[in-house]
């Protein structure tokens, strides 16, 4: 059975086309056939940071409007042969594309895929709009912050009124080092204040950025990003995996501090 | 005093913890800056009946708190009402 899951956050800049790139590919690790759609319509990035940006022939508005087939428009990833990327289009804007299409276009991956994952654009607006319609869960994607967590609560609200089946919670970028020292919220604060169901949280790694440079996703990787990124994976596909501690893998200024705390 | 402020200072992340909530329930409640200016005058209006105060200093907001029955915590609709003379109004009774 196929699922089609939306990851998105409200506001921009939270992790939603890291997270994309990062479930999607650890999806297709574990064996599940996956396509990732791009439905940033104007703003593409998926495609960057998949590594993928050379290989772009046709695009999502060109699905919708018929200019060519499903099948001519998804880019087979270079690492993953069950792996499919549909990019969005660079030069239109949202209206380019309705629920309505939407939804068609879903239902009609549901038949070729295991899981169908939607990157959503900032924003509660038409974007936001288009991606919900077809979903039938979500990752709401969130920093602890008090900002994306304003945001984070708006979009449960909004998801909650689509009539999603399922909404979970991923609380990106945390920094157990301040969370310790008490000057940012912890997980449990933030999933005490959003009042939804963890389903996992990614520390602030600078392997993800030196990933996305590279443009090649990290997950399933030794990197704790990694792990924890595959953890969610699994838990997507129902696997009952505990929570990682993010504190284990303490950097080098965590320990140089800890050695000055002792004195 | 200046050592016993450092230790009272609250940490930033209880800070935005308790933002965010008083934030959050506005949001939810979706309770417009208009209607609160509009909720604020009112009181304004029937305190001024009884007493003097101060309307500048007079703020209200909408908080938690706890419920007296068991279902934890509840919207309540805070205000802080600075009186600037209470026998005032009454002696010209």
């Amino acid at each position: 059975m196929s699922e089609v899951i939306v990851i998105t956050s409200g506001k921009g800049g939270v992790g939603k086309t890291t997270t994309t790139a990062n479930v999607g590919t650890g999806l297709a690790k574990l064996d599940k056939k996956v396509v990732l759609i791009d439905t940033d319509i104007g703003l593409r990035n998926l495609d960057v940071v998949m590594g993928l940006e050379n290989r772009i022939v046709y695009n999502l508005v060109d699905v919708v409007e018929g200019n060519c087939r499903i099948k001519q428009a998804l880019i087979k990833d270079k690492r993953y042969p069950n792996l499919y990327l549909l990019p969005s289009a660079q030069t239109r804007d949202k209206t380019a594309v309705t629920p309505e299409q939407m939804k068609k276009l879903t239902d009609e991956l549901r038949e070729e895929f295991d899981y169908i994952l939607l990157d959503c654009p900032a924003g509660i607006e038409q974007g936001f709009k288009n991606a919900v319609a077809g979903a039938d869960r979500a990752l709401v994607v969130t920093t602890p912050e008090v900002s994306a967590i304003r945001d984070a609560d708006r979009i449960i609200g909004l998801l909650e009124a689509n009539e999603l089946k399922r909404t979970d919670l991923i609380v990106n970028r945390i920094r157990m080092d301040m969370v310790k020292r008490g000057d940012m919220m912890s997980i449990d604060d933030v999933v005490d204040i959003l009042a939804v169901n963890l389903i996992g949280a990614v520390p602030d790694d600078e392997q993800i950025v030196i990933s996305t440079n590279q443009g090649e996703p990290l997950v399933g990787s030794d990197a704790l990003a990694g792990k924890a990124y595959m953890n969610i994976c699994k838990r997507i596909m129902g696997e009952d995996v505990p929570l990682l501690d993010l504190s284990a893998n303490n950097g080098f200024f965590a320990k140089l501090s800890s050695i000055f705390k002792k004195n | 005093m200046g050592l016993m402020d450092f230790f009272r200072k609250k940490n930033s992340g209880d800070v935005a913890k308790d933002r965010l909530k008083l934030l959050l329930i506005s949001d939810r409640a979706n309770c417009s800056p208009e209607i609160m200016e509009m909720i604020k005058n009112d009181i304004i209006k029937v305190i001024s009946k009884y007493m003097e105060i101060d309307a500048e200093g007079l703020d209200i907001q909408i908080t938690q708190t706890e419920s007296d029955g068991r279902n934890g915590n509840v919207p309540a609709l805070f205000a802080n009402i600075p009186i600037k003379d209470l026998k005032q109004t009454n002696q010209d009774k």
